[in-house]
């Protein structure tokens, strides 16, 4: 088993080095700079040159890249082009709401995704599993704003059971329970959105999981020495089929962060998909790209952990 | 070759055969019915729509409106600046389909090429190249997408080269497995065996037998392009005004009186967005049946 899990936290290492790359490369290759996009016309070209000199940025690209990657690995993620702060305590302070709107999507999901995936393989070809398919279908269709916005219509503006945007309701400062009903009313919106675009995919592979393991020897002898069918579906075919699943949820953490984006920026939400949209705009790159970074890194331990897991569940995949 | 004509002739085909397949598939022939419509509206948007999708529209006894709701003389409203919403949807179709069907086949493209060198060459090649492509897509795709195209200066061009740019790794791996298994054929051994080579291997007996399901990831790379598009447009980094997209069409809509009060200027580019994307999945999903038979759903 250990052998196993070094060898993909060295892949992972030299994936993590060719990511910084990609995520540095770029941002250096783009023409143009915070001082370029902040520039007040009065200022006179050789303070521009001491100003750029200051942040580093007449510099050659590897050795810009060089001294990021020292500084970032003492934790250090530079300063904010744009509002001067530390990166890592500005981005600090967006990742708490993002897990949270992430973390309850991807709950809500999965449970979603294994509930209906297990219905419908049960009755393959029955109403339900053709509305379960043609919802599936539409919900890879919809972009995610547009999800956004007509539910924000209909439960927000038209019905008034849910906030529009935001965390919480600062002005009327709750506190203990009521704080946290005031989220819970805040998250039920984007969380939606979030899981009507993710479960789509989740859903079907759990459905084909689950009628690949039906059709298996042992759920025949199962079903022959007289257990319920409902009890080959929870305890037989569905553990089982959790296996391929596992894998998915490395697939799902970067559907979600992307749809995270849009969904932070539509509700307002004040985490860090919409952070990114900001920095974009005021080209300050090293928010966006610690952003980037962050999000590459939550992706690789995402999918190193499937695998772990994988591994951890089943003894088959460590000897090949 | 000479040795293709030697070849005997099957009765069907693969052709025919997979046709005969895809007609079976109600929702994919649905679905390609209305893309079909869809991309005809698109062509003859100069001939189809009622007024001038960037100037003021006036109605026929001299009325100009603004965010006025739909009427006879303009069906699907007017937006904020008195510009007729049908007109809009129309052209703007022509930017949204286009960018989506430009940015996947170069998406395409860029994988393929990519997928049949490593696949082929193996060994460092193959290495360096499909790390680079681990690298690239660790990275959710928006997240990249969004961080190049604050760099350049949005135009439709730009958008198709960035979407596409960082798109290609599906069909990197895709046709990288593909050649992969085809590469220890026996044709393919005929043919390297009779002197044929690297190049010839690969865009002659490589790459025809790897394309049924190239054409499938391609179908699903549209409706991905698609979506790209909107986002980037809706967040206002895509196609920019006073150009029209559907996506920035819907990024007129994000104030809550519009979205309450003027649903005639989100609904049309929504739904427009949503039947497309969902159309061409359907195809996909059609086609992925009538080319790849074995392929359990």
């Amino acid at each position: 088993m250990l052998p196993f899990v070094l060898n993909r936290v060295a892949q992972g290492a030299v994936i993590l080095v060719l990511v910084s790359f990609v995520a540095f490369g770029i941002s250096v290759a783009a023409p143009g700079n915070a001082m370029q996009t902040f520039i007040d016309p009065n200022v006179p070209p050789e303070q521009l040159r001491a100003a750029e000199a200051r942040l580093g940025l007449d510099q050659p690209f590897y050795v810009q890249y060089v001294r990021w990657v020292g500084e970032v690995a003492r934790g250090n993620l530079g300063y904010s082009f744009r509002t001067g702060r530390p990166v890592a305590a500005f981005v600090g302070s967006r990742i708490g709401p993002t897990f949270l709107l992430m973390g309850t999507a991807f709950a809500v999901t999965l449970v979603l995704a294994l509930w209906l995936g297990t219905a419908t393989a049960a009755r393959p070809y029955s109403a339900l599993d053709y509305g379960v398919t043609g919802a599936a279908f539409a919900g890879i269709s919809v972009p995610s704003f547009f999800t956004a916005m007509a539910l924000i219509y209909v439960f927000a503006l038209r019905l008034g059971w849910f906030p529009t945007s935001g965390l919480e309701d600062y002005a009327a400062g709750h506190t203990g329970i009521a704080l946290f009903l005031d989220r819970l009313r805040h998250l039920v919106l984007p969380v939606t959105v979030l899981v009507l675009t993710g479960a789509a995919e989740l859903v079907r592979h759990v459905r084909s999981a689950v009628l690949e393991e039906l059709g298996q020897d042992y759920v025949r002898t199962a079903r022959s020495k007289g257990v319920s069918e409902r009890a080959v579906l929870r305890r037989h075919a569905l553990r089982n089929s959790l296996l391929p699943v596992i894998t998915l949820v490395g697939v799902a953490l970067p559907r979600l962060l992307a749809g995270s984006v849009i969904t932070e920026t539509v509700f307002t939400w004040p985490g860090m998909g919409r952070l990114l949209v900001e920095s974009v705009f005021a080209r300050d790159y090293p928010v966006a790209m610690a952003i980037n970074m962050l999000a590459a890194v939550l992706v690789l331990a995402g999918s190193l952990l499937a695998d772990v897991l994988y591994a951890a569940v089943d003894p088959r995949v460590r000897y090949s | 070759m000479t040795t293709a004509a030697a070849v005997p002739s099957v009765t069907a085909g693969p052709g025919p055969r997979a046709w005969r397949r895809f007609r079976r598939h109600r929702l994919a022939v649905t679905g390609a019915a209305v893309l079909a419509l869809m991309a005809l509206a698109a062509v003859l948007a100069p001939w189809l729509a009622p007024h001038d999708p960037y100037d003021l529209a006036v109605g026929p006894s001299g009325e100009i409106a603004f965010a006025a709701p739909p009427s006879l003389a303009f069906p699907l409203g007017t937006d904020s600046v008195g510009r007729d919403v049908l007109s809009r949807l129309l052209y703007g179709g022509r930017v949204s389909l286009t960018i989506g069907l430009v940015a996947a086949l170069v998406a395409i493209s860029v994988g393929s090429l990519l997928g049949v060198v490593a696949g082929y060459y193996g060994r460092g090649v193959d290495r360096v190249v499909s790390r680079f492509a681990d690298a690239v897509s660790t990275f959710p795709a928006l997240f990249l997408i969004l961080t190049v195209s604050s760099f350049v200066a949005p135009s439709i061009v730009n958008v198709i080269v960035i979407i596409g740019f960082l798109s290609w790794m599906p069909s990197f791996r895709l046709m990288r497995a593909e050649v992969l298994k085809l590469r220890e054929t026996d044709f393919v051994e005929a043919a390297t065996a009779v002197g044929a080579g690297d190049v010839r291997v690969m865009s002659r007996h490589l790459v025809p037998n790897a394309l049924g399901p190239i054409v499938v990831q391609a179908t699903l790379g549209v409706a991905e392009a698609v979506l790209t598009e909107s986002a980037l447009s809706f967040l206002g980094l895509g196609v920019q005004p006073p150009i029209a997209s559907w996506g920035n069409m819907l990024a007129d809509a994000r104030s809550i009186t519009v979205l309450q009060s003027q649903p005639w200027l989100w609904l049309p580019p929504g739904v427009a967005i949503f039947l497309a994307v969902l159309s061409i999945n359907f195809l996909g999903d059609g086609l992925r049946d009538a080319l790849n038979p074995r392929a359990g759903r």
